[in-house]
């Protein structure tokens, strides 16, 4: 019963995530697409959660916990890269 | 039908709904501060409230305190984030919005 209504909102999030990646690719600034890539990641995120009380693997949070730790630090590199550049690609 | 499982049935329709508004808003969002602002939705309104349906569902466990630990971690780094990536894009010479009318941090710098 549960786990139906998880696969749904799973397959919500993965729409949301195909939402992010177009933005992405067609972003008129890198800042956008760095924006996008943090929202993505962030959805994943949330996916391996569902699908850890889907198929109740404790595994998957730990994955989920270092996959955000990555985004984290990620994001920080890129805007301490990234700032005071032009906006040209 | 106990009073914990509406609860999480509440928050897993939640997490869906502001995953979807978020993302949207990232489509049609102008500007990128605008799209920081959506996807501060996606983090907060889908993800957290997601982890903390988890949370909820599996009760007292090493389960739901991996969730919490994950939705604690999310709370307090994905503002840093945000924030820094709005100096970066500010610093490169970003533009804000037609419609704003002051500029703090220009302001401030002189």
């Amino acid at each position: 019963m549960i786990s139906d209504f998880l696969l749904v909102v799973a397959a919500i999030f993965f729409i949301s995530m195909i939402f992010c990646l177009i933005q992405a690719i067609r972003g008129a600034t890198m800042f956008d697409r760095v924006v996008s890539i943090d929202a993505l990641t962030a959805l994943s995120v949330g996916i391996l959660g569902f699908l850890s009380l889907y198929y109740n693997q404790e595994i998957f949070l730990d994955i989920a916990l270092v996959y955000a730790i990555i985004a984290f630090i990620g994001d920080l590199a890129v805007s301490k890269y990234l700032s005071g550049r032009g906006l040209e690609e | 039908m106990s009073i914990a499982t509406v609860i999480v049935y509440i928050l897993l329709a939640v997490s869906g709904f502001f995953a979807l508004v978020g993302s949207i808003g990232i489509i049609r969002m102008p500007n990128v501060y605008n799209r920081i602002h959506a996807e501060t939705l996606c983090v907060f309104g889908g993800t957290i409230v997601g982890l903390v349906a988890i949370a909820v569902f599996q009760g007292w466990s090493t389960f739901s305190l991996k969730a919490i630990v994950i939705a604690l971690f999310l709370f307090f780094t994905s503002p840093v984030g945000s924030h820094a990536i709005a100096k970066a894009a500010h610093e490169s010479g970003e533009g804000l919005s037609p419609d704003a009318e002051v500029d703090r941090l220009e302001e401030a710098k002189e």
